[in-house]
Parts: C-alpha cells; structure tokens; sequence
C-alpha cells in the first residue's frame, strides 16, 4: 500500500472518508456490492497514490487533489446539444441518470442505479488493484449511469451520446456498454460541466466478435473542475475499436485507458488531442494489452501545450507471448506554445512474443519558424499563421477518423478553442 | 518603386555580416535581374526584403512606394504589396493548398479593406491561373507543396504570386531545379505579370533564365554590395567572360 496509513490524511481524504460515512445508507446496491464499496473505501484510507506509486509518477494524485467539491444533490445540470447532431442523447445530469427513456431497434438500455440496487452489476465493481485509485473512488461512491446493450448484428445508424454533466459538485458514474457480436455502433461519451466539480467516471465496454465500435471522449470540463476517467475495454475476435480522445480543459484530468486486444485479428486504434491552456494538469495513461495472434494496433496522440498547462502521456503496449504477429505502433507528438507549457510523455513497450513489429516514438517541438515565415509572407497575420499551422499539427489525428459528419464536428471544437487561446 | 539605401545588415544569431552597404534602385514597370556568385548575398537580401527575423538590418534603409518598410512585419510588408517566390518553398503538412490559397487573398484584401472573396470567384480565380500555369487543380487538393516536385513547387510559387497581384515581386532563384520546359511555363507565368504598375527582381545565378525573362537592368551582387549595373547586355556579358572580370574590375 501507499505508506501513508499512519501519516496524516489530507483534506481530500479526509473527506472522502467522511461522506463515506455520511452517503452508504442511501447509495444503492445489495450487500455484496456494500462489501466491494468497503473494500473500496478502505483503500482511499491508506491514502491517495503519489509519484511514489509508478503508475501516478507524473500526476501526484495525493498532492494535487487539493480541495474536493462536496456533494450537493439540489445542484442543476442542463443537458448539453450533443457533438454528433442526430444522437440518441442519454445524460446523467449532477451524477443522477435521467431523461426519457429512449427506444431504439436491437439496443436496450437501463439505469445504472438499479443494476447496483439488485446487485446484478455487483461483479463489475471494485479496483483492479493497489494502484487504481479512479477504480477504488468510483467503487466506494458510484451512484448511477447507464448500461447499454446491443444486440449482435444491430447496426446502429444514429450515434450514441453518454452525457455526463457535472453541476459543481461531486459525482461518481459508471457506464458499462456491451456490444454483440457483428453490431456497429458510435457512441460519444461527453464529460462536461460548470463550477468546481469533481468527478469520476468509469466506462466498461466489450465488442463482441466482428463488432465494430467507435467510441469519441470528448471533455471539455471548466478551468476549476478536476476528473478522474477510465476507459476499460476488451475487443474480441476481428472486432474493431476505434478510440477517440479529445481533452481541453480542466485543473486536473486523469484519463485511464486500459485495452485489451484479447481476440485474434482484433484491431484497436488510438487518436488523442489534448488542447491544454491556463494552469491545468491532464493525464492520459494507456495500458494495451495484445493477447492474441494476428492483431493490431495505432496510437498517434497530438498535443498542442500553452501557458502553464502540463501534459502527460504514459502509453504502455503489453505483447503477450501468444500474440505473435502483433502489429503495433505508438506515437506522441508535442507542441509547445510557451516557455512554461509543460509536457511528459513515457511510451513503453513490453514484448513476450519472438514475431511482432512494434515501435514508439515521441517528439516535442516549437512552431516550425520556417513554416511561419513562409505563410507570414504571404499576408497572413502572425497569429493566424500560428492557428494554421497548429491546426495542421493536430488534423491528422481528426482526419484519419474518416467520417465526415465526425471530423466537421471535432473540428468546430478545434476552431472554438482557437478563438480562445490561439 | 523599391530603393534600398546603403543596407548593411547581418545574421541575427552570429552577427556575421552578409549586406555590406549596397545601394539599388528598381522603378515601376522595371524588370531588374540581380546575379552574383554564390554567397555573394543574393538569397539573404531576398529574404531581408521580405522581412525574414534570421537578419538585423544594421545601416540603411529599404523604401517601399517612398515608405520604409523596416518596421513592419512580413504580413504586413505582403499585404503591402511585396511578394518573395522563395527558392526552396516549405513543405507544410496538414495545410491544404486552396485553404492556405484563400486565407492569404483574404489577409491581403482584408488587410487593404476590401472584402473576402466569394467562393465561386476565388475558385474561378485558382482555376485561371492554375491553367495558364498548366497546372492540375488536383495537386491543389493536397497539402501546401508536400510531394511536389521541384517544378511543381515552383509552379505553386507563381500561381500564388499570379493569385496575390503584389505591386513588387522578388524571384528568388526561381529557375533553380526546373527543366527547360517547367522553366518557360514559369517564365511565360511572369512574362504575363510584367505591367507599368509593378516591378519585378529577378535573382538568379545564371543567364538561362534571363533569355525568357528579358530583364531591363542587371546588377552584379559581390560580397553584399552592387559593384556593377548596367542592361542585359550585362548578362550575356557574364556569361561569356564569368564573374571574374566584373569582380576584377570592381577590386
């Protein structure tokens, strides 16, 4: 454990602990969920990771969780227009679940709260081990969210968006996805909000053999709100997994994505943006696992860094023995906007099987001042010429997404951001 | 048009001084050739007109239209009118040829009050003089210069310089890496440009560019000063004696 059993707890802690205390009477579940959420609980009491803990080198948890928002059920959250116009909008506004119910050929749906009242989702729960503090927080306080099923052979045409609005306060939501074998389906989980929140949010997912998924992160919480993700993933046989992640904004974001390649000829693709200004901290931490023959994968995370942000990416691919012919190839590119913009990247790969072709790479560099010169010659202001030529940096990772009415719509956020703080 | 006034200016980073004092004048409707040998300062003054930051103007002055034009940025030396075709154009990547294409005219009209263009004329405007440069409006599709040739680079050049209509234009070894059938495409391209309104620099090394581009006056570019001026016969000059002899003379 964390060695911090006999120190002091900090603000955070401590109140977790308390609204522990406070909250387990009405937070649903059975008793063996009661059992994992004490579970849960006594690993926050042995204290918060620190860079101590390899897993959180880079983001101090214990340090930089400073203050924790309090929970505030009379808080309101609005729902948002959803990023894909035409989705199919399930929000869960101030961590509760709501809205109409909606009705959609070959996919069910159902609150997360009352599969953790009849205890059928009892087996989901819990931290994955001593590190998983997002697994542990997320155990001890979930609440609700959604489950999704879809049928094995649904093609979905409109996209899904899971809504999660934070109102200020303190929420804890799961959702869990579980796509059939040979269905296709897009969803969006949207992680955004107002006020000085914090929040976790756990999402599981399983594609089913010849599935094919694109699931879009987009975040885009206030300069005040800190949270704490987790994507969990397992892609079976020549199933397909497109992730996107877009993060701008927020004190501090820890983004987990844990991917599990486990069928053979499944395929799994990463493309990340990360857009941080102002003082935040964002974290974005990959552990792929290639469990099977024949499978194959691309991360390309671009990162555009300015004013006092920090930014971190540790990418971790696991290649089993078994996962002989595994193709597999991370990069993550960084740009600098300012002398105190800040950003670490840690790509590891760990390789057990004799017959792979794997690489990594990552680079970190300032507005290529030919480049500026170039288009500044040629009439285009200064600061036009800079949002040109970041904008740049950052399309390959939209426009390998290869879908139109995506890649309009990711990037209009782009655009917003530039406004902003180009 | 242009008058630069004993210009001494030197590499920003190591202070090496490249422009050692050189005087030139070139008028409205003057097609001036600047040749020299190599490292006599031909590029460096192509780019310290256009207002490259790599160099500190030391001494002198640099009149645009009677203005001097020291104190103002590239952009705004552009949207005055001053257009460098550079010698080697960047490769830049994830920018798209017609979008670049379109935000440098409307920086320029936007710069000079006028209004953005509309679509469908900007696109008639690309197509006219993409075709007169018989280039493929494909290639515009794709990123600005990346996997062009050489020729095709240079091409790209003098279609924006076509697109832009700047009052000045300064070449900048454009028939360096051109066969001699991209090379009359892109003299015909400047050919078309010449006008009583503007004034055009070209800086080349050889002559072979000045047989489709006939210059008015020639300078002779010598360790950053003009030691030597005169008409084309200038050129052809050079290229039967070499610069030895002009620089001979000069010493």
């Amino acid at each position: 454990m964390n060695m911090h059993a006999t120190s002091q707890r900090t603000l955070a802690e401590a109140s977790f602990v308390e609204a522990f205390g406070e909250r387990i009477s009405e937070l649903p579940g059975d008793a063996e969920v009661i059992v994992r959420r004490d579970e849960a609980i006594e690993m926050i009491k042995h204290g918060l990771p620190t860079r101590r803990v390899e897993a959180w080198h880079y983001t101090d948890l214990r340090r930089l969780l400073s203050t924790v928002s309090p929970f505030d059920s009379a808080l309101v959250a609005r729902q948002l227009e959803p990023v894909l116009s035409g989705s199919t909008v399930l929000p869960v506004l101030n961590g509760v679940a709501g809205g109409r119910m909606p009705e959609v050929d070959g996919v069910s749906f159902e609150q997360l709260s009352g599969k953790l009242a009849d205890g059928s989702f009892a087996r989901a729960l819990g931290p994955r081990g001593g590190d998983d503090a997002i697994g542990a927080l997320n155990t001890a306080f979930v609440a609700d969210g959604w489950f999704i099923d879809v049928a094995p052979g649904t093609a979905l045409e409109a996209p899904v968006e899971l809504q999660n609005v934070q109102a200020g306060g303190q929420t804890h939501v799961r959702f869990a996805v579980r796509v059939g074998a040979g269905a296709k389906v897009t969803i969006v989980e949207r992680q955004a909000g107002n006020g000085p929140s914090l929040a976790t949010s756990v999402s599981n997912l399983t594609v089913g053999e010849g599935a094919e998924v694109r699931w879009l992160v987009v975040q885009d919480q206030p300069d005040d709100a800190t949270l704490l993700t987790q994507f969990n993933a397992e892609v079976a046989k020549s199933a397909r997994l497109g992730l996107f992640l877009m993060n701008e904004g927020g004190k501090l974001v820890r983004q987990e994505v844990r991917v599990k390649v486990a069928g053979e000829d499944s395929d799994f693709q990463l493309r990340g943006i990360n857009l941080l200004a102002g003082s935040g901290h964002t974290d974005v931490t990959m552990v792929l696992d290639h469990a099977a023959p024949s499978t194959g994968s691309r991360e390309l995370i671009r990162n555009v860094v300015t004013d006092k942000a920090r930014g971190v990416f540790q990418g971790r691919i696991n290649v089993h023995q078994v996962a002989q012919k595994t193709d597999a190839k991370m990069a993550c590119n960084t740009l600098l906007l300012s002398d105190d913009a800040d950003f670490s990247a840690k790509p590891e790969l760990e390789i057990f099987a004799d017959d792979v072709a794997c690489g990594h790479g990552a680079t970190v560099t300032d507005i290529n001042a030919d480049h500026l010169f170039y288009l500044k010659a040629r009439g285009i202001d200064d600061k036009s010429a800079r949002g040109l030529l970041v904008k740049a940096f950052l399309a390959e990772a939209i426009e390998q997404l290869e879908d139109e009415a995506v890649i309009d719509a990711l990037e209009a956020r782009l655009d917003a951001w530039f406004a902003l703080h180009g | 048009m242009l008058e630069i006034r004993n210009l001494h200016a030197r590499i920003a980073s190591t202070g090496v001084e490249i422009i050692r004092g050189l005087d030139l004048t070139v008028q409205k409707g003057e097609v001036a050739a600047i040749m020299g040998p190599n490292g006599s300062g031909k590029s460096t003054l192509s780019y310290i007109i256009a207002g490259r930051e790599d160099y500190e103007v030391t001494e002198g002055d640099i009149l645009f239209d009677g203005q001097s034009i020291l104190e103002m940025d590239p952009a705004e030396r552009a949207a005055a009118g001053i257009f460098l075709a550079f010698q080697y154009p960047m490769e830049i990547p994830g920018v798209a040829t017609m979008e670049f294409l379109k935000v440098a005219m409307n920086a320029q009209r936007k710069a000079r009050g006028e209004e953005p263009l509309k679509v469908p004329e900007f696109l008639k405007r690309v197509k006219e003089a993409a075709g007169s440069l018989e280039m493929d409006m494909a290639m515009l599709k794709r990123p600005l210069n990346v996997g062009f040739s050489g020729g095709e680079k240079k091409r790209a050049e003098i279609l924006q310089m076509k697109l832009l209509e700047p009052k000045l234009c300064v070449l900048d070894e454009t028939d360096s890496g051109l066969d001699i059938d991209a090379l009359k495409i892109v003299a015909d391209g400047v050919n078309a440009l010449r006008s009583p309104d503007r004034a055009i620099v070209v800086i080349t090394h050889y002559q072979r560019l000045l047989d489709h581009i006939v210059p008015d006056t020639v300078h002779v570019l010598y360790r950053g000063q003009v030691i030597k001026s005169g008409d084309r016969t200038l050129a052809q000059e050079l290229e039967a004696n070499g610069y030895a002899g002009v620089i001979g003379e000069a010493a």
